[in-house]
């Protein structure tokens, strides 16, 4: 059993068929990932276990609770956080508001109408924002509007909004994508220490092998719907399989 | 000061001289000069600036901060309107009760249509809104004939009950709106020389309001409700994904706009004792979209700028006749008299509505951000002539 169980998941489009018999089992903090060709369903996987995609069938377990049914902020009030392939962050505010948004998240629930203080005087929430804007290297753009920055720096931010929240597992939905050399190895380095850091949970769909074998401890290889063999880093590479599955599809 | 950071205090006290001082700033001409008639201190125009200030704070606490754009919402000022009214035939002519009643029974109102609005985002958001608010001024306008009057507008008579008032003065008239004995309509005049100040009660009580209305809406933008509403308005996936469901938080905003619309309608009835069914008509919904877009949706003061604006415009332009014009241009020779009368008439008196539709289009097209932002572009321009005055100043010694 671990953290994420996913059972027989399938789940069906129309005529297509994007999931078929999902088993996945996420053990506790460590770094799992799932990789595979294009359409091999790993984004409509990953939309099943955050409440935006309602399996057919199957069942999916955090932390023994099922998701299934909930809705996305129900369950990242169950304590997953999610980072998506294009950054979703809030392009009109600053930095700091940004970084604010899932204090008052965490500490207050899915809904609570506060008192009329103003947000800066919630001295103990500003001082956890800065000091995770101070991890990912960005407290000197605290007061930078959002929309303005970088696709990395907007990637790094998300980031942080997710890890502020001190969530049991990090959902990443392609974290490099789009991103310049340096960009990527900054964001390795970034979820390398996380992962030394704090008892954290992740789980990664990425298509850059490069990340894939420096972070992860477990790899699962989804092809056509299906997972084609899980195992570790090192034997996930040689595996014919999967050399299969990707050579076949690209050439 | 008040729990508020500097700049938003320096806000709010500039604006309390200004509300304070209105019967002055905005009596600047000499009684009986060509000008006069652009003066705007008189009670029954400032009063208007103040309510429809309220109105516009409100409606920017949906509209500017979460961004759900409703045309309906001159539905709940009728609502308070009414409720007013039937305070002072039932209880008594004193203004407290009537508008904490309109208060509250727009607030209800503004729950109910909201939790069904909010069901839909964007434009269908927006017609739902509009929806509701003509069927509420058809209701009122016929078929609740009994608790608004129709089309005559709900009036005070000589024989409501007042229980804790009395049905008739003394005299047999009609007794006046009041607060605890001060009346609405008593006024002093302040004679200066050519110019004459008129300060009268219900200007000040509605200023008062309005003023506590601007010092709530601050409060409310630098809240994290206010914070949340603000996420609402930038991305709703990422909201729903942080943990937080945004529906409640845009409820709660529609109903506090939604008693901010009953208070300006309780208001009204309390300057003027009568609530009539146009009051909930579609074009007053559009106004108070414009009034907040025209001042700078989002912005604290932009909407009680917007708010004066249009009552301005609406009030003082639509004033200059044929007459006036003709007074205006008698310095040139006839023909050229007639012509520039010719080309300006459309323009003022019943056609205001062009002069108000060219201004919101050019503040829409090159001023996104409202009078407010072309206030800071101003602003701007100034601080940046200084700056370079000081480099210029500071560079000549060395030369």
């Amino acid at each position: 059993m671990g953290i994420l169980d996913v059972k027989d998941v399938g789940k069906r489009f129309g005529g297509l068929q994007a999931l078929s018999d999902v088993n996945l089992s996420v053990k506790e903090n460590t770094c799992h990932a799932i990789i595979g060709p294009n359409g091999a369903g790993k984004s409509t996987l990953l939309n099943c276990l955050v409440g935006k995609l309602i399996p057919d069938t199957g069942s999916v377990m955090f932390d023994g609770n099922s998701v299934l049914g909930r809705s996305p902020h129900e369950i990242n009030q169950m304590g997953i956080s999610r980072v998506f392939q294009t950054p979703e962050i809030f392009a009109d505010l600053t930095v700091m508001e940004n970084m604010m948004i899932p204090l008052f998240a965490k500490r207050d629930g899915a809904y609570r109408l506060h008192g009329i203080e103003s947000v800066s005087s919630e001295r103990e929430l500003v001082s956890m924002a800065e000091q995770m804007l101070e991890d990912v290297n960005m407290l000197d753009k605290r007061h930078m509007h959002s929309a303005s920055m970088s696709r990395g720096d907007k990637r790094r931010l998300e980031m942080a909004m997710c890890l502020v929240q001190n969530p049991k597992l990090l959902l990443l939905d392609e974290p490099t994508a789009g991103m310049a050399r340096a960009d990527t190895n900054n964001t390795i380095d970034l979820l390398k220490e996380i992962k030394e850091k704090r008892d954290i949970t992740i789980a990664i769909i990425e298509h850059d092998m490069h990340v894939v074998f420096s972070l992860a401890d477990r790899i699962t290889v989804l092809a056509q719907g299906t997972p084609l063999v899980e195992d570790a880093p090192e034997n996930i590479k040689g595996h014919p399989k999967v050399q299969e599955a990707y050579l076949g599809e690209a050439h | 000061m008040f729990g508020l950071e500097k700049k938003d205090t320096t806000l709010l006290i500039l604006v309390a001289i200004l509300t304070m001082a209105a019967p002055f700033i905005l009596n600047p001409f000499p009684e009986g000069s060509g000008l006069a008639q652009f003066n705007a201190g008189y009670p029954d125009l400032m009063q208007r600036f103040v309510i429809f200030g309220i109105f516009a704070i409100g409606f920017n606490i949906l509209f500017g901060l979460t961004g759900y754009l409703s045309f309906g919402h001159a539905a709940f000022l009728g609502v308070g309107s009414y409720s007013a009214v039937w305070m002072f035939k039932l209880l008594s002519m004193n203004i407290i009760p009537a508008i904490i009643l309109s208060v509250i029974i727009s607030g209800l109102f503004a729950l109910v249509i909201g939790y069904v609005s909010l069901r839909r985002t964007g434009i269908y958001f927006s017609i739902l809104t509009l929806a509701f608010a003509q069927m509420s001024f058809a209701l009122a306008y016929s078929v609740l004939t009994p608790i608004t009057n129709g089309e005559t507008g709900l009036q005070l008579t000589l024989d409501d009950p007042r229980i804790l008032g009395a049905s008739a003065t003394a005299d047999g008239s009609i007794p006046v709106t009041n607060l605890f004995g001060l009346e609405m309509r008593s006024a002093f005049d302040l004679a200066v020389g050519p110019w004459t100040f008129t300060f009268s009660a219900g200007y000040y009580v509605c200023a008062v309001i309005m003023l506590l209305a601007f010092y709530l809406s601050i409060r409310i933008f630098r809240s994290p409700f206010g914070l949340m509403l603000r996420a609402i308005k930038s991305n709703q996936t990422r909201m729903n994904y942080t943990g937080l469901n945004p529906k409640p938080y845009t409820l709660a905003a529609f109903v506090i706009s939604g008693m901010y619309a009953g208070l300006a309608g309780g208001l009204m009835a309390s300057m003027d004792p009568l609530a009539g069914a146009e009051r909930m008509q579609w074009t007053a919904s559009g106004e108070v979209v414009l009034m907040t877009i025209l001042g700078g949706a989002g912005t604290l003061i932009g909407p009680v700028l917007g708010a004066g604006a249009i009552k301005y415009m609406e009030n003082i332009f639509s004033k200059i006749n044929d007459n006036v014009l003709h007074g205006w241009f008698s310095f040139m020779p006839d023909g050229i008299e007639n012509f520039m009368v010719a080309i300006v008439h459309p323009f003022v008196g019943k056609g205001w509505h062009l002069t108000l539709g060219i201004i919101f289009m050019l503040v829409v097209t090159f001023l996104p951000g409202g009078l407010v932002e072309g206030g800071q572009r101003v602003g701007k321009a100034l601080r940046r002539n200084k700056d370079e005055d000081s480099k210029n100043a500071s560079t000549e010694p060395a030369e």
